[in-house]
């Protein structure tokens, strides 16, 4: 027992540099790339929030959420309505209010949908999430129905960094990229310190043997609520993120077909791994934006990829590439 | 009182539509436990066969009375489309885990909805001359389409007709002992991927040809599966997935709340559906007619 400290200390001082290797490289980008990527790069950083949410209850938990594009919807209105009825231009203020409503929400959904499990869950989340589609599409005099909802420029830190003048556009993606960057930054961190919490792991216990951790007295409706609201609430945040950037909130970020796009990132990335539906969430928006910009039937596109991702690659880009390293290491050794 | 009629004669047409989606959905995850996201595309392209089909017809200038057996073609194409899905994309997903199986379809969704934009692009097809060569009924001082009481009709007649195939021939016996025990039915000497290919092709075949009676009376456009698949959940859910009684039940219950709906409360007619749903499987999870 003393020495598993030890251990994870040791493995844990090379995965901070190689994180910290990471973000430097990602720091530097907007340095090279231009605005387009630039934008680009924040809309991935955006999903990959998203879907690491997403991931803390498909990978961990073992629940599959058809219906998370409600908190990221729920995330995106609430900065709407607070930019429109309210006047508030601070993207602190977004996050201080839109948190605690998208976390309120997620509880919510959350202590209804964990009753069930499997399809049952899949179905329920999906209805509840369509609950709020149709919120939005129907009550246009409050949500604009499907035209959406104009989000100006907010500021940042407060009010110390506005965007008017000329030039307002290309220095607000560069600037909005660090500070997406380093909220992504501090996603990471804490849900890496949730899975590998005494929590994070009973939820695992939980996904591989449910009887199994009943008997070790885990309270498994409680554990999979808790795991529903951090999930709901870090699509949430993403959610809140991605309005400003893009400018506009329709109902299509609440509507099921979204919560399917969340679900295809986590696997295109690898949901049995941490940085998979990170990985999932850049390459997914390149993979989409790409696609549209090619075609007019990138549907087609996504959906092939799709079918072949389950179908040959099930375990995502990273745990392919995991397993071929591991294939590779046992080969020289031998 | 002619209003009332008019409001139940048009949510027994619009329930006749839904439970053909919904019996088909249904049917698929009783025998295979495969919930089909792509069910509510393969209800828009058996629209879109019909629509197109009866376009082309009218242009050679066939005669009004034959066109009404185009009908049914746009419902057998769409149960050929499933003969070619299920052993090519579905067989392999039976061993995995259900999160792989809701994939593939998702997948099959997305291919299946572009492959129609493909085909017929973006613009709606109307097969109205067929709505429009029955004569009208008169129903209390109002004029009602005649051909309103043909979809019910079908819908009727399909509902009997899969009663009567389940449970009353050899066939029946053995999709239930297959949706009951895969093994067993196995062990029994039944041909299991006979058995699912056919259960899936009937189920697709439901679904197009409610998409096939469903198009004279609206045009088909793109999108119209995917809110069709949403509706036909809520009916299952209600009803309980898997059960034929519980797709009937369920298909009259969502059709009169939704006619209710827009005729009361027009902005929460879909969201009182889900909430509907979601009441549902809290209080009994298996819906009204489901076993565990």
């Amino acid at each position: 027992m003393k020495a598993e400290p030890a251990v994870s200390h040791r493995s844990a001082l090379p995965l901070a540099g190689a994180a910290l290797v990471i973000l430097l490289g990602f720091a530097l980008v907007p340095l090279f790339a231009g605005t387009y990527q630039t934008q680009l790069l924040t809309y991935g950083l955006i999903a990959a929030i998203a879907a690491l949410g997403f991931n803390l209850l498909l990978g961990y938990t073992g629940l599959l959420s058809f219906g998370h594009s409600a908190y990221f919807g729920m995330g995106a209105y609430i900065v709407a309505f607070l930019a429109e009825d309210f006047g508030l231009h601070s993207m602190e203020g977004y996050i201080l209010i839109g948190l605690p409503v998208t976390a309120i929400l997620s509880a919510l959904f959350g202590y209804i949908c964990v009753r069930h499990t499997r399809i049952f869950f899949g179905i329920l989340t999906l209805a509840l999430s369509q609950v709020l589609w149709s919120l939005a599409f129907k009550f246009f005099w409050v949500t604009g129905g499907s035209d959406g909802l104009r989000i100006p420029r907010p500021t940042l830190l407060g009010g110390l960094v506005d965007f008017t003048g000329p030039g307002a556009f290309v220095r607000f993606i560069n600037v909005y990229y660090y500070y997406v960057l380093a909220v992504f930054a501090i996603c990471v961190v804490v849900m890496w310190v949730i899975v590998h919490s005494p929590f994070g792991k009973a939820l695992q216990a939980i996904r591989d043997n449910e009887v199994r951790a009943r008997f070790l007295g885990l309270r498994i409706r409680r554990f999979r609520w808790i795991a529903f609201l951090i999930s709901g609430t870090f699509t949430g945040l993403a959610g809140i993120l991605w309005a400003p950037l893009n400018g506009l909130a329709t109902p299509d970020v609440l509507y099921w077909t979204f919560s399917g796009e969340i679900v295809f990132t986590a696997l295109l990335g690898g949901f049995r791994n941490f940085t998979g539906p990170i990985l999932g969430g850049i390459v997914f928006t390149y993979l989409k934006t790409y696609a549209v910009a090619t075609t007019e039937y990138w549907q087609l596109l996504l959906g092939v990829v799709l079918v072949l991702l389950v179908l040959v690659l099930p375990t995502g880009i990273v745990g392919a590439l995991t397993s071929l390293a591991t294939r590779f290491k046992a080969r020289e050794k031998s | 009182m002619t209003i009332l009629t008019i409001q139940i004669l048009n949510s027994l047409l619009y329930a006749s539509v839904l439970f053909l989606i919904s019996a088909g959905l249904s049917l698929i995850f009783g025998v295979m436990r495969i919930v089909n996201m792509a069910h509510g595309t393969l209800y828009a392209i058996g629209a879109f066969v019909t629509a197109w089909l009866v376009g082309r017809a009218l242009a050679l200038g066939v005669s009004l009375g034959w066109l009404f057996l185009l009908l049914p073609v746009g419902a057998v194409v769409v149960a050929l489309i499933g003969f070619v899905i299920e052993p090519l994309l579905l067989r392999p997903f039976y061993r995995r885990a259900e999160e792989y199986q809701l994939l593939v379809t998702f997948g099959l969704l997305l291919i299946l909805e572009d492959v129609v934009r493909l085909i017929w692009g973006g613009t709606p097809l109307s097969a109205d001359t067929l709505m429009d060569a029955l004569p009208s009924v008169r129903v209390g001082g109002l004029v009602y389409p005649g051909y309103n009481f043909v979809v019910i009709a079908v819908g009727a007649a399909a509902a009997l007709a899969l009663w009567l195939v389940i449970y009353r021939t050899r066939f029946g016996v053995m999709l239930r002992a297959t949706s009951q025990d895969r093994r067993m039915a196995a062990a029994l000497g039944i041909n299991v991927s006979l058995v699912y290919v056919s259960a899936f092709a009937i189920g697709c075949f439901m679904a197009g040809l409610g998409g096939a009676i469903v198009v004279p009376t609206q045009a088909a456009v793109l999108g119209m599966g995917i809110d069709a698949l949403i509706l036909a959940f809520v009916v299952v859910v209600i009803g309980g997935l898997g059960s034929l009684q519980g797709a009937l039940v369920g298909a009259l219950i969502v059709s009169l709340v939704r006619t209710a709906g827009i005729q009361f409360f027009p902005e929460l007619e879909l969201a009182i559906l889900y909430l509907i749903a979601a009441v549902v499987l809290l209080v009994k999870p298996t819906g009204l007619f489901g076993e565990a």
